[in-house]
């Protein structure tokens, strides 16, 4: 039973990865695809954030009038037992930046291969390319 | 589901709600971004390539089995993964045990110190995640810049192509995307809005040291002020506010000012994004210097290429002709 | 400033790219962009002989050094951390050199391919792909890495789409690649975020000599798993390479030459560092059997491959496919995981990145002339561009591995290790591979020599010298590279010494 209390927050993050790993390999509509990137790529952040995550703790943002306990770190503020981990949050800035760098690219293309084929479905693609 | 509209909306939202449980989870800075940036601008791309392709899809035909087999050993392969990892919230776990001290208490013994310069230990910002984005790992957050430029010459690349440059966003203006200016409620409530937000923008510009925000949320929201008008009063009024080739240089000026931040950091002695040799004040009791004086200038960076980027990206999908 | 070359290498180019944005006159943007590339070479040129141990490398003299340096001022692990090895500033020079040869070749072949406004465009994202490229093979930092590939990545991306002038299928290729590549680097982002849960840093030493003692074994396994299948996405090897021959193939010529020369090349090197590095071979050789599985996919690739290439039209995609098996015979080489071995699949990064970029801006002569690239239209060409053809037939010579060309070098090096561990089997495979190079090499040969032209009337003439030069110099170099290893086997070795943990 401890085992599920401690990680079931992975496992949500997991079923919510393989949902959008599903639609991107599953689904034929090339926006469909981006959807389903989309989805992956944010459960990846949530799993870094829920790594970040220390029980008890507070945002890693100091306030004011913060004070520090004799080997230099800084006191949490009343009613908190620790900080939570800032480093997680940093790197999940620079990969939701990245993730809709991508985003932006493949809907460009997406609208580039609209126009020049008539549609958006990955079969219809095929087809189209097959007779050339 | 058939209605790609509906699919993005719905993906909107679990953005948001994504957002929402960042927020819980402790990690406000990644909470807002998330919000802006997956609720709000990635929506607001999608909406705008339906709007060009077309927002219904057919029924689909293709076999489920392999994908699904493929997925579930994936999820399996990770749940397996899981057995040995840290528990939830667990402050013993190695993450929470190696760099964070540091980071937290702000004294890591830095090179500069041991070369003798006259320093000041750490950062001192009070937003812990701000001073590591924007100091102690100031490098990756040039490359997430280099990543927004990218994007953009890659929408510029891909969908500016056919027309000349010139003649392209020249056309934007003479085509009249139909704008909303007749409906009185959203002119009048546009108006009002925009400058609080813009204000709003600026705030989270520069209060990103002791709260959360930063260049990056902040370019965000002013571009999302500009898209506001944009959509309210169409493209030739906001052309005449933003003019593209302004825009663009202001793409490029974002991510010279943060590497040229680096440069004149190397140039002064230190190492390249060495903050702590800007010590000289450049403008007593104006501008901080040191350690502040760096994280305003590279977040300043980010914010004016975000900014920019995103404008970039919304001329030229709403430019873009519609199919007949 | 000599201090700083670790970092100049890399925002040399880096800030290049943005200037090409502000300066936007055509020919202004290509030789300044042009100057900037050689300007990164010269760079990488002089990190090596920092770097490279004294006098050649005789044993007994001291091992190669390795340079450090503390981006931020801020020390290793908090901050981020530059580390150049020896494997480092060999893929540093192969990727510098590349870049400043196939820009100097590209305006003639950009004019005939991009509309001339976009030229600018085409500079600053080529630059930017070559900061990413660069940056990773520089870096000591995993999240780093990351950030740069996807630099890399969106850039090749955009590259690639600009071939849908010639044909829309750049458009779909693009796009397939985007989606492979982007799962790739999302499997990657789960394997970092793993291996950051176990070990707390993101320092790529520290995090190898902290595994040990908090890796919980299982979790350890899935995250070598994720890092290894996200990587080989983005390798292209056999069987995640279904996005390669078509990105290959509808990519303008510049284009193909600079990405098919350069990105698998680093793809490899980071499946090296993620091997060797952080997981340290005894995990992944002696825990996992993974080198069976890793040979079986490179064996597989590389038969699988050179087959289908037998059998395209469109030569650039022929030679997209030759790609696929040649990245098996690097992978191939990993997996013997002796000196030898490891020699042959560094040493081939270096022989391949030459040969394939000599035979793509070879093709982009043909392009130039022809305005096709299809093996029917090929008919006859050797008598009217004798130049170009020559230096595609001493490539092709170089594919199959004919001595004298560094093809040959790498099959030597390849057929030695797998004989030292008496595996005659595989010796046997790796020649037999080489036959069928031969079969679709001297296709292209035949046709080009022997048969007709497939219009007289069509004036066809020699490429333009500007045009030929740098196809010479890339074949020229894949030659010397042949007959003198001093250079790339003996860097090899070291760089192979090195991540074996072998003191000599």
């Amino acid at each position: 039973m401890n085992t599920v209390l401690g990680l079931y927050n992975y496992w949500i993050v997991i079923f919510l990865m393989m949902t959008g790993f599903y639609v991107v390999i599953a689904q034929g509509n090339l926006v469909k695809k981006v959807i389903g990137l989309n989805i992956f790529q944010i459960s990846v952040f949530l799993l870094y954030i829920t790594i970040g995550k220390v029980r008890g703790g507070t945002a890693p943002i100091l306030p004011e009038d913060v004070t520090y306990s004799p080997d230099g770190l800084p006191i949490p503020p009343q009613g908190f037992d620790g900080w939570s981990n800032p480093l997680p949050s940093v790197l999940i800035l620079t990969a939701i930046v990245v993730g809709v760098a991508t985003t932006a690219v493949a809907l460009a293309l997406i609208v580039r291969i609209g126009e020049a084929y008539g549609t958006i479905e990955e079969d219809e693609i095929l087809a189209l390319d097959l007779e050339e | 589901m058939r209605s790609l509209w509906a699919a993005v909306m719905l993906t909107g939202i679990y953005s948001f709600l994504g957002a929402s449980w960042m927020l819980i989870l402790d990690a406000p800075d990644v909470a807002f971004t998330e919000a802006a940036v997956g609720a709000g601008l990635s929506t607001v791309l999608m909406l705008s390539t339906l709007a060009l392709t077309g927002t219904t899809m057919k029924k689909q035909a293709t076999s489920t089995l392999l994908p699904l087999v493929v997925v579930s050993l994936t999820g399996l392969a990770l749940i397996y993964g899981t057995a040995d990892m840290p528990y939830f919230g667990d402050p013993t776990a190695p993450a929470h045990q190696h760099l964070m001290p540091e980071f937290m208490a702000d004294t890591v013994p830095s090179i500069h110190e041991a070369a003798g310069h006259h320093a000041e230990t750490g950062v001192g910002v009070d937003n812990v995640v701000t001073a590591v984005l924007a100091s102690y790992r100031g490098y990756d957050t040039l490359g997430e810049t280099v990543v927004i430029l990218t994007a953009g010459i890659g929408v510029l690349l891909i969908l500016g192509g056919e027309k000349r440059f010139s003649s392209f966003f020249a056309d934007l203006s003479l085509r009249d995307v139909p704008s909303m200016r007749h409906r009185a409620i959203l002119r009048v409530a546009t108006k009002l809005l925009i400058p609080y937000i813009l204000l709003f923008a600026l705030y989270v510009q520069f209060h990103g040291d002791y709260g959360p925000g930063g260049g990056f949320q902040a370019g965000v929201i002013f571009a999302a002020a500009l898209i506001l008008y944009g959509l309210v009063f169409g493209l030739r009024a906001t052309l005449k506010v933003a003019p593209p080739s302004v825009v663009e240089t202001l793409v490029a000026l974002g991510v010279l000012l943060y590497a040229g931040t680096g440069v004149a950091t190397m140039l002064l002695g230190g190492n390249f994004l060495d903050y702590s040799v800007l010590e000289h004040p450049l403008l007593p009791g104006v501008l901080p210097h040191g350690q502040h004086l760096g994280i305003l200038l590279v977040e300043l960076g980010v914010g004016i290429t975000v900014a920019a980027v995103m404008i970039t990206i919304f001329f030229a999908f709403v430019g873009r002709e519609h199919p007949r | 400033m000599e201090q700083h070359l670790p970092i100049l290498q890399i925002i040399v180019p880096l800030i290049a790219a943005p200037l090409c944005l502000l300066l936007r006159q055509r020919t202004l943007v290509l030789g300044f962009a042009i100057c900037v590339c050689w300007a990164t070479f010269a760079m990488a040129v002089m990190l090596l002989l920092r770097v490279a141990p004294a006098n050649g490398g005789d044993p007994g003299f001291p091992m190669a050094t390795v340079i450090t340096y503390q981006l931020g001022g801020w020390m290793a692990p908090w901050g981020i951390e530059y580390r150049i090895d020896i494997l480092s500033v060999f893929v540093l020079l192969i990727v510098s050199g590349i870049g400043a040869t196939v820009l100097t070749y590209a305006p003639l072949s950009l004019s005939r391919e991009i509309d001339r406004d976009q030229h600018y465009l085409f500079c600053a994202a080529y630059l930017l792909c070559l900061t990413g490229l660069l940056g990773i093979a520089i870096t000591g930092d995993l999240f780093n890495l990351f950030v740069f590939l996807e630099i890399s990545a969106l850039s090749s991306y955009a590259l690639i789409s600009l071939g849908a002038n010639q044909s829309r299928k750049a458009l779909t290729a693009a796009f397939q690649y985007l989606v492979m590549g982007t799962i790739g680097a999302t499997f990657i982002l789960i394997g970092i975020g793993l291996m950051y849960q176990m070990t707390g840093t993101l320092n790529m030493t520290d995090m190898a000599a902290r595994l040990d003692t908090f890796g919980g074994t299982r979790t350890v396994l899935v995250t070598f798993a994720f890092l290894t299948v996200g990587i080989s996405l983005k390798m292209a090897l056999f069987p995640l390479h279904l996005w390669l021959p078509g990105a290959y193939a509808y990519a303008p010529s510049v284009a193909t030459a600079f990405l098919a020369a350069t990105a698998t090349k680093v793809s490899v090197y980071i499946l090296l560092r993620f091997i060797f590095t952080l997981f340290k071979p005894q995990f992944a050789f002696e825990m996992l059997n993974f080198d069976l599985g890793l040979m079986a996919l490179a064996i597989l690739g590389i038969f699988a491959a050179s087959t289908i290439a037998i059998f395209q039209t469109n030569i650039k995609r022929m030679l997209a496919y030759s790609s696929v098996a040649q990245i098996g015979y690097m992978v191939l080489g990993i997996s013997f995981a002796t000196v030898t071995g490891l020699t042959a699949g560094i040493v081939h990064l270096l022989n391949h990145a030459l040969i394939k970029g000599g035979l793509f801006l070879a093709m982009g002569c043909i392009a130039l002339r022809l305005g096709s690239v299809e093996l029917e239209d090929m008919r006859g060409i050797g008598r009217r561009m004798p130049m170009t053809m020559f230096a595609w037939v001493l490539g092709g010579l170089g594919l199959v591995g004919v001595p004298v060309t560094a093809g040959f070098i790498s099959k030597w090096y390849l057929i030695s290790a797998a004989l030292e561990k008496g595996w005659w089997p595989v010796a046997a495979l790796v020649l037999l591979s080489s036959l069928l190079a031969l079969v679709y090499v001297w296709r292209v040969v035949e046709t080009a020599y022997f048969d007709s032209p497939a219009d007289p009337q069509l004036d066809v003439a020699e490429a333009p010298l500007a045009m030929l030069i740098p196809v010479y110099v890339l074949i020229g170099a894949s030659l010397f590279f042949g007959l003198s290893t001093s250079l790339s086997a003996n860097v090899a070795r070291y760089a192979a010494e090195m991540l074996l943990g072998v003191t000599s």
